[in-house]
């Protein structure tokens, strides 16, 4: 042993098409370190969620493969499932079932005796702080809530790899936090394995110990966040427009000494700079030379979008379009 | 075990969240007795028709609306495993250990479980209306257990073209489109005798009239338990060709995922 904790997950050049020639999966790898959280960020339709449903043995890879737990999710499935916890972006708990309920019968699923069931049932309720709502009919849950239910329905079982498809996806900014918290907190307090996929930067700047961007089905950059952005040399300089930019402008640009990577995403213009502050002036003085007015100028280290920029070749903001 | 186990819960979770539904509990309930008693006045007289052979109206209706009752609540039971599937509740079960054969059977035994209900509730009803069901408790289970293998029957198809179709208006319309005629191309409400050749002929390979026929032979003053066995046997078969399809079904959406 050289003294690494095992792999969790391990994926292996998945591919995958869909009816219609819709190819999702276009060999994706990557590997996660038991008990850490791992980011999968990508637009809507990079194919996240598709990942997801093969790791989970939901749906089946036309090649490639995949470990789960140290076991083959397409030769044990049956393994796989007792060994997972799933949130996913649907939430799947029954709106007429109570919170308590819902546990109950996870619990039962998961091989437990009903009274093990009623017990963890109760614990995972007060920890989500939805002891006063268990009785209540799952439908009248609030959104916060009603996302607490489905990590609670994925915890029952005490699993070691959890799947967090989305979990944060349509919540107020506040609900947001809170749930970030929570999931910082499993990992930290009960080692568990994390999953996250999810189409906000900062949400996998902030969890996700090490991350895969997916683009198109495949992965562009892999690594910790701060890798991801410690490779990308300089900082970054934006420039809102006054109006839409075109290839004009990032030929305006593209002479300059000491800026590089330019490119123009309707009144955005994204580029990279060596020393942002001393180039800014030259950038400016380009543009007022071929006429195009600019609203403001920011410089900034480098975040996830502009590492997204880098490896998808657009912005976070186009692709999501 | 597992799989028996499973299909227990799956079936108490769904006759809990009916019963949280008093309204559709009601009408489960009361919409039988309706079609008993006014099905029963509308035609009360047609056993004078020469041909009929006479007795009591009651009597002749009372299995056939037992058994109406019991494709109509099958038929649509397709239609909650749509919302499980719309709401991810199906898939959630998928990635769990969940036995796959307790997606569909906890259906199923719920489904089976309110034909008793219903049928029970009918049979009480008629009686006291005055039916004489001279077949006695065991004609009655006879009955029953015809409408089971029915009601299992359809709600194997209903739930297997719910995975096939996965639209709501799909399945209303293929249902709509199914159960009421098949009802009329029976003896749920008119003597064989009295039917047009062609009908006799259809009836002749609908399921329905299968139950029909054995749960009114079974009722009968004098059995002829070769027709009653036959027909059993018959839906049986049904049933199992049934089960098949769902299963297949049910294949076909986790291969679509």
């Amino acid at each position: 042993m050289d003294g690494r904790p095992p792999h969790a997950i391990e994926v292996h050049a998945l591919e995958k098409s869909y009816a219609g020639d819709v190819r999702a999966l276009d060999g994706v790898s990557f590997a996660v370190e038991a008990g850490s959280i791992f980011g999968l960020l990508g637009p809507n339709g990079a194919g996240k969620s598709t990942t997801v449903k093969i790791l989970t043995t939901l749906s089946r890879p036309d090649a490639g493969t995949a470990q789960v737990a140290g076991r083959d999710v397409l030769r044990s499935p049956g393994e796989v499932r007792r060994a997972i916890g799933v949130v996913a972006q649907k939430s799947g708990w029954d709106r007429e079932a109570t919170g308590r309920e819902n546990l109950v019968l996870q619990g039962q699923l998961h091989g437990m005796g009903t009274r093990a069931a009623r017990a963890r049932a109760g614990e995972l309720l007060a920890r989500f702080g939805l002891a006063d709502a268990a009785d209540r009919v799952a439908r009248t849950y609030s959104g916060g809530m009603a996302r607490r239910l489905d990590v609670a329905i994925g915890l029952v079982h005490r699993p070691a790899v959890l799947f967090l498809d989305e979990p944060t996806t349509g919540l107020d900014p506040e609900v947001r936090a809170d749930m970030w918290d929570e999931i910082a907190r499993l990992s930290r307090e009960e080692g568990i394995t994390i999953l996250l996929t999810t189409h906000y930067l900062e949400e996998a700047d902030r969890l996700a110990a090490r991350l895969a961007i997916l683009e198109r089905g495949r992965v562009v950059a892999e690594g910790t966040p701060e890798g991801l952005k410690g490779e990308l040399r300089g900082d970054a300089v934006h420039v809102e427009l006054a109006e839409p930019g075109d290839g004009e402008v990032e030929a305006a640009l593209s002479t300059l000494a000491g800026v590089r990577d330019v490119k123009v995403d309707q009144r955005t213009l994204h580029a990279r700079a060596d020393h942002g502050a001393s180039a800014v002036p030259a950038v400016l003085a380009a543009l007022e030379g071929h006429g195009i007015r600019v609203a403001s100028v920011t410089v900034a280290r480098p975040s996830l979008d502009d590492v997204y920029l880098r490896h998808a070749g657009r912005t976070f903001a186009e692709a999501e379009r | 075990m597992t799989t028996v186990a499973h299909s227990w819960y799956m079936t108490i979770r769904h006759i809990r969240n009916l019963l949280r539904q008093p309204i559709w509990v009601f009408i489960t309930l009361v919409q039988p007795l309706i079609w008993l008693l006014l099905y029963g006045a509308l035609f009360k007289r047609v056993v004078e028709i020469p041909g009929f052979g006479g007795g009591s109206y009651l009597d002749f209706l009372t299995p056939g609306i037992v058994v109406m009752s019991a494709l109509f609540s099958s038929g649509w039971s397709g239609m909650a495993l749509l919302d499980d599937l719309d709401r991810g509740v199906l898939d959630r079960f998928l990635v769990s250990p969940a036995s796959r054969v307790s997606l569909i059977s906890g259906r199923l035994v719920q489904g089976a479980l309110i034909v008793i209900v219903q049928s029970l509730i009918l049979v009480v009803l008629a009686l006291v209306a005055g039916a004489d069901l001279a077949g006695g408790p065991v004609g009655v289970l006879v009955l029953i257990a015809a409408s089971i293998l029915l009601g299992w029957a359809f709600g194997s198809l209903s739930n297997g073209l719910a995975l096939l179709v996965r639209r709501e208006e799909t399945l209303i319309a293929a249902v709509n489109l199914v159960i009421l005629p098949l009802t009329f191309l029976s003896t749920v409400f008119m003597q064989r005798a009295l039917t047009p050749g062609w009908i006799q002929d259809v009836a002749r390979v609908n399921p329905v009239d299968w139950a029909v026929t054995a749960g009114r032979e079974a009722l009968a003053r004098e059995v002829d338990s070769g027709v009653v066995l036959g027909h059993l046997g018959l839906l049986l078969a049904f049933a199992l060709l049934c089960t098949w399809f769902a299963s297949r079904a049910f294949r076909a959406y986790q291969r679509s995922v």
